[in-house]
Formats: C-alpha cells, structure tokens, sequence
C-alpha cells in the first residue's frame, strides 16, 4: 500500500504540475498574437497594453510558465483585468458556494440512491425492479442543464415554490437553503440514477458469492444476510463513485450556476469568458482541476482501504 | 474431442442465428433506442423534407406561440417554428457528435496503441498527457479551450475529440498490454514480422471491438456536451439552430414562453436515451463480458 500510494501522489503531482503549465501556455498554443486572442478584435491599445503587462506576454514563454506556476503554488493568480482585484479573492468568494451545492447534492444522490438500488436489487426482475432501472436510465442520461431548466420551469416560474435567481447569503440559512434545493436536485438527479444502478448490481454479484451462500446454510435471517453480511460490500464502489461524483459535480456547477443565476466557480469561470478577462478563467479552471483530480485521489484511496482484495490481487499479480 | 465440436456447433446456431440488429430489437429498451435513433437520422437526413417550415422563416406577428394545429411546437422568439428547427438541429447535433468521437477513437487509438506497444518511457509519458487531459470535467476544458479559439462548430467538433480521445486511448492500451502476452503476438515476431505489421495485423483487429461499442456510448455524451456548450454560448452560433443555442434563446424568454425550452430539453432526453439505451444492449448483444466498459463511461455533462 504505502508504495501505491507513493506512485499515485507522485502521479498527482505530476498531473497537477502539468495542468497548471499547460494553462499558462494555453494563449500561445492558438495560432495568433495572444494579447489580441485574450481580449478579441475590438480590444482597445490601453487594455492590449494592460494585458501585455499584466501576463508578462513579451517575456520568453519559459518565464511566463515558471512565473505562474510559482505563483499559483503560493496562492497568487493574478489580476482581474477589468476591476484590478487578485483574482485569489475572487475565487475564494466564490468556492464556498460551489462546494457546497456540489456536497449537497451528492448527499441527496446518496441517500436516495442507495435505498432504491437496495430496494430494486431485493426484488430483481420484478416490475418494481424494472421501473427503478427505466426511472435510473432515464435520470443517468439526463444532462445537467436540461435537468436544471426543467425544475426551474416547474417548480420556480409555475409553481413558484423556489426562488429562481441567486443564492440567498450564508448569514440566512433558511433563506440559502430554499435557494439550494432546485441547483442541487439538478445536479443530484444523474446520480441518483446511478448509484441507484450501482448499488444493484453489485448487491445482486454479492449475493452470488459463497459466503453468502454460507451464511444462509446457516440458517441466517434473509434480512440479516441481505443489510448486515451483502450491503457491507456492495456498498465500496459507491464510496468511490461518490468522490469521483464530486469532482464531476465541477462541472455540472457551470451549467446549473448559470441558470440559477447563482455565485459560484462555473458561474465565475463563464462571466470571466464573457468579459474576456483571461486571469480569471486561468485561475478558476486551475482550482477546478485541482478539486477533481483531488477528488478522484481520494476516490482511488478510499477504494483501496476499504477493500483489502485489491491490494491482495495486486501483490500476487506482481 | 467428439463431445466438444457439437457443443460448439450448438453454441453457434443458438444465439448466433439471428442478426445483432434482431436480437437488439427483441428487448423494449433496444426497441426504443432503435427507434429513437433511426428517427432522429432520418429526421437529420430528409430535414428539407420533413420540416413542416424553413427553420429559418421569421413570422414576427406570431412569435412565441405555444402548440398550434398550424405549428405543432409552436414558435420561438422571432416566430420560427421550434419542430422545423429542432428537426434541423438534428443534423447539427448528429453532424457534431458522430465526426467527433469518431476523431476521438482514431486519435485515441493511435495514442493508446503506442503506449502500449511501445511501453517504458513513451508509455509514461502518454499515461501524464491523458491523465492531464482527464483532470479537468469535459465541459470545463472544453470552455477554456473554446474561449480562446473562438466559438464555431468545426472548433467545437476539434475540442469534443480532444476531450473524449483518453477514454479511447485507455481502452486500446490495457487490451494491448493484455494481447502482447499472447503466443501468437510473439510468434509473429519470431517469423520476422515488424512491429507496424503487427500492430496493423495481429493488435488491431483484435481491441477495436470495445472501441466501437465505446464510440456507441459515447455519442449521446458528446450531443449533451456539444448542446451544453452551445447552451452557454461558446460552441455553435446563431442562428444554426443546434439545440444548444435554441435553449438558449429560450431560457433568456422562459418567463414569457416555456415552449421552446421544453421541446428542445425533451428531444434531448429522448435522443440522449435513445443512444444510452441502444449502446447498451447492442453491447450486450455483441459480447456481453464487455459490461466493463461502462465502468469507463461516467456522466459527463
């Protein structure tokens, strides 16, 4: 374990460091001059000026990369081309509110989706089972915005349940709850759907295997074979599929924070796309990418802790 | 001897009778999905004839009408009718999403192949280029990417390729590592031959199988993805009526009309399902120990 786990930081790392190098030089990969790629053809000479400056863009490109990298890993990323402001600050502002609808949603997707694929897995090819499987499908293929747009139309602009627009402030918890229950079902629903098909497939391989044989030759309630001796297995891939989930969550956050209207880093990385104000994109794409592959990390670890078979498998295939 | 060639014979004329097209459509969910792609194709190819209207004619005087005789999905914001545009923006979405995971299974494959062929030090490297492209969700690096080259289609179709190309290459590169074991690999290289020649003779024949049904996958993703980007305003433009910008002109009126975001957002479900449910049981039907390559598949957008 400890030289996996050795391998897989150094891998992390590595990826990490490639990532924020393949953002700083992202404005030199496309064909043109870069300040004018930033900031479009209508660009005035005082901004081009600005940009010029600001990304050190007449400096060679192996001082641009080390510059932002050694700022990044010191929690500099710049400046906000329009309102001056180090684009660190903006991100912080904005980070708490994308995490927490990600977490939040997750939640939900879990505590649904588990009892569903339970349910589904205890009564396999029964119709309850086959409307749970049609209801995950359906769910699972559902892209984010679609969903999003749908409950806000129902539930926000015909039913008038929920507000539609913001987020409401963390001072008003109340108030920041009603305005997190449409994003976060949005981004919950595809999860639901698949970890609900998750936890019944590999409930339904589980009780296929021997000990659980063993333990109904025991003579064990069905009831206690099933939650007590099945569910303690089948339940490892979703812890891991859970944290992989939230780094994906990252990137539904763009689609569901934009149609909410809700502060966050997907919101923040689009108006910096609309503005054309580089920095900004650059260092919310950066904290992007950190919390997935961050949460993929885990998602492999945890994996790994929690079923002792892989690591036996491993060694006795080295 | 004798007891396992009967076997075997049975084994083929049981299952293997019927065409995988048969035995796709003898499930409901294959049915649908069958259904829903042949459709959507053919409403792609015959849009001219098909589409009640040109999905570009405005009608000013009748715009943001909801479901009439006269248009049966009613109107968007300049008066066009939404059924002609969407019908038209099946060709928009196909004519992205087909192209691009096709470019992502080539480059994919190629990458992936080389990897593991070659292994050692080019193998590593190929391992941090793919798990960088990875470690970003799809959509993020696709809008970074787009927001410098400039929103269009062909620059969409080129970043969906990119974004999608590790999955590709992953595949093809653990079924080379587990085809290089075999005798027949080292066997041909006994005989003298290259490694092009056994890369193009002996591996490739032998891993495309999980590719393609991948790429079966993968096109529903690509439709949501290619739609989302649009949605957002940074892959295809108006007034190409791609589902993605018709949402879009929706949502910014979905308080006066809901109409156009609805029926777009419903032929989504459907298309994406119908490809999800098809990709499904033709895997199925083809080889169902090719569950695994699910495993790969997580939702992306």
């Amino acid at each position: 374990m400890a030289g996996y786990l050795l391998k897989r930081l150094t891998m992390t790392l590595v990826v990490v460091v490639v990532v924020m190098v393949f953002l700083s030089v992202l404005v030199h990969l496309v064909p043109g001059e870069p300040a004018s790629i930033i900031l479009g053809p209508r660009a005035s000479e005082s901004l081009i000026a600005i940009v010029r400056e600001e990304m050190k863009l007449d400096e060679p490109i192996h001082v641009q990369v080390w510059d932002f990298v050694t700022g990044a890993l010191q929690g500099d990323l710049g400046r906000d081309f329009l309102s001056r402001a180090p684009v660190s600050e903006l991100i912080l502002d904005a980070l708490p509110h994308t995490i927490v609808l990600a977490v939040v949603a997750m939640a939900v997707a879990t505590l649904v989706g588990i009892p569903l694929g339970v349910y589904a897995a205890t009564r396999p090819n029964t119709i309850i089972d086959r409307v749970t499987a049609v209801i995950s499908v359906s769910f699972i293929t559902m892209p984010y915005y679609i969903a999003g747009l749908f409950l806000l139309l129902l539930f926000s602009l015909h039913w008038n349940l929920f507000p539609a627009v913001g987020a409401g402030s963390f001072s008003d918890p109340v108030d920041y709850l009603r305005h997190l229950v449409l994003p976060a079902a949005a981004l919950a629903l595809t999860w639901i759907g698949y970890i609900a098909r998750l936890v019944r497939t590999s409930m339904l391989e589980v009780m296929g295997a021997n000990y659980i044989r063993t333990a109904r030759a025991f003579g064990l309630r069905e009831r206690v074979v099933f939650y007590k001796y099945a569910l303690k297995n089948a339940i490892i891939p979703t812890v891991a599929v859970v944290s992989v989930g939230l780094g994906e969550l990252m990137g539904g956050a763009v689609f569901v924070e934009v149609i909410f209207t809700r502060p966050g880093l997907g919101s923040l990385a689009v108006e910096a796309i609309v503005a054309r104000n580089f920095p900004v994109l650059q260092g919310t794409v950066l904290v992007i990418a950190l919390v997935y592959v961050f949460a993929n990390l885990v998602a492999d670890l945890s994996y790994r802790l929690l079923d002792p078979r892989i690591r036996v498998e491993e060694v006795a295939a080295a | 001897m004798a007891v396992s060639v009967p076997v075997r014979r049975l084994r083929l004329v049981l299952p293997g009778r019927k065409s995988v097209v048969a035995r796709v459509a003898r499930r409901p969910a294959g049915l649908f999905g069958l259904v829903v792609v042949i459709g959507l194709g053919l409403a792609a190819v015959f849009a001219p004839l098909v589409a009640p209207y040109d999905p570009a004619a405005q009608d000013i005087a009748n715009r943001l009408q909801g479901p009439s005789q006269s248009h049966l999905l009613g109107t968007d914001h300049v008066g066009r009718d939404l059924l002609s545009r969407i019908i038209f923006g099946a060709r928009v979405e196909l004519g992205v999403a087909v192209p691009a995971v096709s470019a992502a299974l080539v480059l994919g494959l190629l990458l992936g192949v080389t990897a593991g062929y070659l292994g050692g030090r080019v193998d590593n490297v190929l391992i941090v280029v793919m798990d960088s492209i990875q470690a970003f969700p799809a959509v993020v690096l696709a809008l970074t990417v787009l927001a410098l080259l400039g929103p269009s289609l062909r620059n969409v179709l080129l970043v969906i390729a990119l974004t999608f190309s590790p999955q590709y290459a992953r595949v093809a590169r653990a079924s080379v590592l587990a085809l290089k074991q075999n005798p027949f690999i080292e066997g041909a290289r006994t005989l003298g031959a290259g490694s092009l020649r056994v890369v193009t003779v002996h591996v490739l024949p032998n891993i495309v199988a999980p590719l393609f049904i991948l790429l079966a996958m993968n096109i529903p993703s690509a439709i949501a993805v290619e739609a989302g980007l649009s949605f957002l305003g940074v892959g295809v433009q108006p007034p190409t009526p791609s589902w993605g910008v018709i949402l879009a002109e929706g949502f910014e009126r979905v308080r006066d009309a809901p109409w156009p975001v609805l029926s777009t957002g419903l032929a989504l479900i459907l298309t994406t399902l119908g490809f999800t449910l098809l990709g499904e049981t033709l895997r199925d039907a083809i080889d169902p120990r090719m569950r695994s390559v699910r495993a790969v598949q997580r939702p992306r957008v």
